[in-house]
């Protein structure tokens, strides 16, 4: 069956509930107004269940109400990440199971950049959007070389470390300087490492733009709001895939 | 409140003289060495404000000329007091900033002052800093009239609200509805990373990561802000900040300044979780807090973060340990119980079956260790899942779990945590929440004594216990804390002493080392 409306407690009965404020003083004309409001998102009829002033200008309200849309799941579509999502557990387990020693990520703030915000978001066990940071994963070992590293320094601190991945944040994008930093940081690895030994190029940063992987000679672009639980996963698949192989 | 525990004294007595043990050669360390964020903090006490055209604060900019001078001789060894007082003497200048443009301008050198130069420098530093110092003390009394004049608070546990928009100017209205919708604590969170900047940025700032950068001025508009609120609403509304990262004691000094109330400074926090040099920390930690013992300010502690990064029936023992490390490094540096908030949270897996019993033996544990400490009560964040109306229940939980126990401040948890940043509405439930909980259970503590030999009376002890075996551990280790910080012995991370940020800030003291700061604070 591909078709389903939302189930109240009768089959088809296309039941949903909603809650919302609306900036106004609570009245007779503020519960009119949600009632409205549900009407026009297509409950009907639309029951306020709940109105509750929320100081003197505002209005919380819960309604309830029956929608007559129809849903297809057969023309769901659906983004697929390359990679699985996975749990802290589960990453450390792969990395445990597939690479046997933990695996290796070097990472940084690369030419005049200062702004350590993203890598440390990714990196400090602190994290970003309530997942803690890849310092977190105990099959991860984590050199975090901060602001303003220069491309050779992190060449080579990245051979010494023996990288499984390098991770750079960029965020300053003046005259696009994150472009011309990033694919001078894959030009040197390029040069130093034999094509199939170099560690995986990883960039991000607020202003990147996810599909000039490529262009930039990196391999992969992960741009604003990318939390550490991504980017780990993303290295699991990568990194342990391969050598599964 | 009688005890509910009955915890054995001798054993209690045993882990605080073992916190001591741990602590005791860190004091040493720390009264042995100081760091560009002490020297900055002296600086700014003694009234040097503001910032060059780039946004580089006077201070920073001062320091560095004086370290580049001295660097042939000692650098930061002898502290700034000396070579800034001589210098303001020998080019006959009034005041630090026409100083501190002139030596950014190269046009004053720095030396190391002797004899009688010395002497007269010293003096002039301690005069004009204790000027500073007397500031925070007249801001606490100000405080204190402010309190008696308007009232306080009507009843603990302190409501703690957060705002955190970026933006001080949508900060302002954001913190004063809250205040008006019942809070009694506004916290400001920081701007994402500001803990590893290694200045103070200046002025009203609208931008900030994920919160708002910690400025003086944002501080000044802020507490105005509420000041107005408190008279309107006739109950004196506390004001929250961070003095935590690479800046700690400059942010102690602004908040005492401008009258703040309630800091976030943790000792260990900023090792453990920001990969600060522990060196660093600990230095510029003891300071902070005599500035916060000083000016009337309540510490918060941050003893919740080891239960985000770790299990919280595990790891349960690492917070009580972090707490009598916490009580030892805040009483060494002048705080008074009163103003230890130290922190613990409740974070149990909702699904381990007893978990409310468990919060409730290591809530109570927290309480009777620590009688006289108000106690910050930290709501679920790792158990909730987006699910906001399991989030509101666990809340709930929470919320009488902290009645039950008596805390003294509690964050109002939200049930959208992890979904967005709270909402107006947000805000309102979990108050609701709050207002239910207390209205309905507040007293319910008189009634509640757990039998002696049961389940919570167990938990407690065998919790005790193993931080007591913690501290044990961390002394054995051949530089105690130290190592113990180094090898991982807290939370996953290993921190060792000549790692991690900052550390290039930080000196080992002369014996012409002059700070006129610590000079006052530490009098007896």
């Amino acid at each position: 069956m591909s078709i389903v409306r939302p189930y109240g407690d009768t089959t088809g009965d296309g039941m949903v509930q909603l809650s919302f404020t609306l900036p106004v003083p609570h009245s007779k004309v503020a519960e009119g107004a949600a009632a409205q409001l549900a009407g026009k998102m297509g409950m009907d009829p639309a029951l306020v269940v709940h109105a509750r002033p929320m100081g003197p200008d505002f209005t919380f309200f819960v309604v309830y109400g029956r929608v007559h849309h129809l849903v297809d799941t057969d023309q769901v579509e659906v983004v697929e990440r390359d990679y699985p999502l996975l749990t802290p557990k589960e990453v450390n387990a792969a990395v445990k199971e597939r690479l046997r020693r933990r695996l290796v990520v070097v990472g940084g703030c690369i030419g005049t950049d200062a702004h350590t915000v993203g890598i440390d978001a990714i990196l400090n066990i602190k994290g970003f959007a309530g997942e803690k940071g890849l310092e977190y994963y105990r099959e991860l070992k984590v050199v975090n070389l901060g602001a303003q590293v220069s491309v050779p320094h992190l060449v080579e601190r990245a051979r010494a470390e023996e990288a499984d991945a390098v991770l750079v944040s960029q965020v300053v994008t003046q005259r696009d300087t994150h472009l011309l930093n990033t694919r001078e940081m894959a030009a040197a690895f390029r040069e130093a490492y034999p094509e199939h030994r170099r560690p995986l190029l990883v960039v991000g940063g607020p202003r990147f733009d996810e599909t000039m992987a490529g262009e930039l000679g990196v391999d992969r672009v992960f741009a604003r709001g990318t939390t550490p639980g991504e980017v780990a996963s993303f290295l699991v698949a990568r990194l342990t895939g391969q050598e599964a192989s | 409140m009688t005890s509910k525990l009955d915890l054995d004294p001798a054993a209690v007595r045993a882990a605080r003289r073992l916190a001591e043990r741990a602590g005791a050669p860190i004091v040493d360390l720390a009264r042995r060495h100081t760091t560009v964020a002490v020297e900055r903090a002296t600086l700014r006490l003694a009234g040097l404000t503001g910032a060059d055209s780039d946004g580089i604060p006077w201070v920073n900019r001062l320091l560095d000329c004086v370290r580049a001078d001295l660097a042939e001789d000692g650098g930061l060894q002898h502290g700034a007091a000396l070579p800034v007082w001589d210098a303001l003497r020998r080019e006959g200048i009034e005041d630090l900033s026409t100083l501190a443009q002139k030596a950014s301008a190269g046009s004053v050198r720095f030396r190391l002052p002797e004899g009688a130069d010395a002497d007269v420098a010293r003096a002039a530093s301690r005069r004009q800093v204790g000027a500073g110092v007397a500031a925070l003390d007249a801001r606490r009394a100000e405080r204190e009239r402010f309190v008696s004049e308007v009232g306080d608070a009507p009843a603990t546990p302190w409501i703690y609200l957060i705002v955190a928009t970026g933006d001080i100017h949508e900060d302002i209205p954001q913190a004063q509805a809250a205040a008006r919708a019942g809070a009694d604590v506004i916290a400001v969170i920081r701007s994402t990373g500001q803990s590893l900047l290694d200045y103070v940025p200046e002025g009203a700032t609208r931008e900030g990561f994920a919160g708002t950068y910690a400025t003086q001025e944002n501080f000044r508009l802020m507490r105005a802000a509420l000041d107005e609120s408190s008279r309107e609403l006739g109950r004196y509304i506390r004001l929250t900040n961070y003095a935590s990262g690479l800046c700690m004691p400059e942010i102690a000094v602004l908040a005492g300044l401008e009258r703040l109330d309630m800091m976030l400074n943790d000792s260990m926090y900023g090792i453990l979780f920001r990969d600060i040099n522990p060196v660093r920390t600990f230095v510029d930690q003891r300071l902070s807090r005599q500035i916060h013992a000083r000016a009337g300010i309540i510490i918060n502690t941050g003893e919740d973060n080891y239960l985000t990064t770790a299990d919280a029936v595990e790891a349960a023992h690492t917070v009580t340990t972090s707490q009598l490390l916490n009580e030892y490094f805040a009483k060494e540096a002048g705080l008074a119980d009163w103003q230890l908030g130290l922190g613990h949270a409740f974070e149990i897996d909702p699904d381990v079956p007893d978990s409310f019993r468990m919060e409730l033996a290591h809530a109570l544990l927290a309480r009777e260790l620590f009688p006289d400490a108000p106690l910050k009560w930290m709501p679920p964040t790792r158990h909730m899942t987006g699910d906001v109306f399991r989030g509101n229940l666990l809340d709930g939980f929470f919320n009488l779990a902290g009645a039950l126990t008596g805390q003294g401040i509690l964050l109002v948890g939200m049930m959208t945590e992890a979904v967005v940043t709270p909402w107006l509405s947000d805000r309102d439930l979990a108050l609701q929440n709050v207002r239910y909980v207390m209205n309905a259970a507040g007293r319910l503590h008189e009634d509640f004594h757990p039998s002696p030999g049961g389940f919570i009376h167990e938990r407690a002890r065998q919790v005790l216990g193993e931080s007591t075996a913690l501290l044990e551990r961390i002394i054995e280790h051949p530089d105690g804390l130290l190592d113990a910080i180094a090898d991982g012995t807290f939370g996953l991370m290993k921190r060792p002493a000549d790692a991690g940020r900052g550390l290039d800030g930080v000196a080992e003291k002369s014996d012409l080392y002059y700070n006129p700061a610590s000079d006052i604070l530490e009098a007896p």
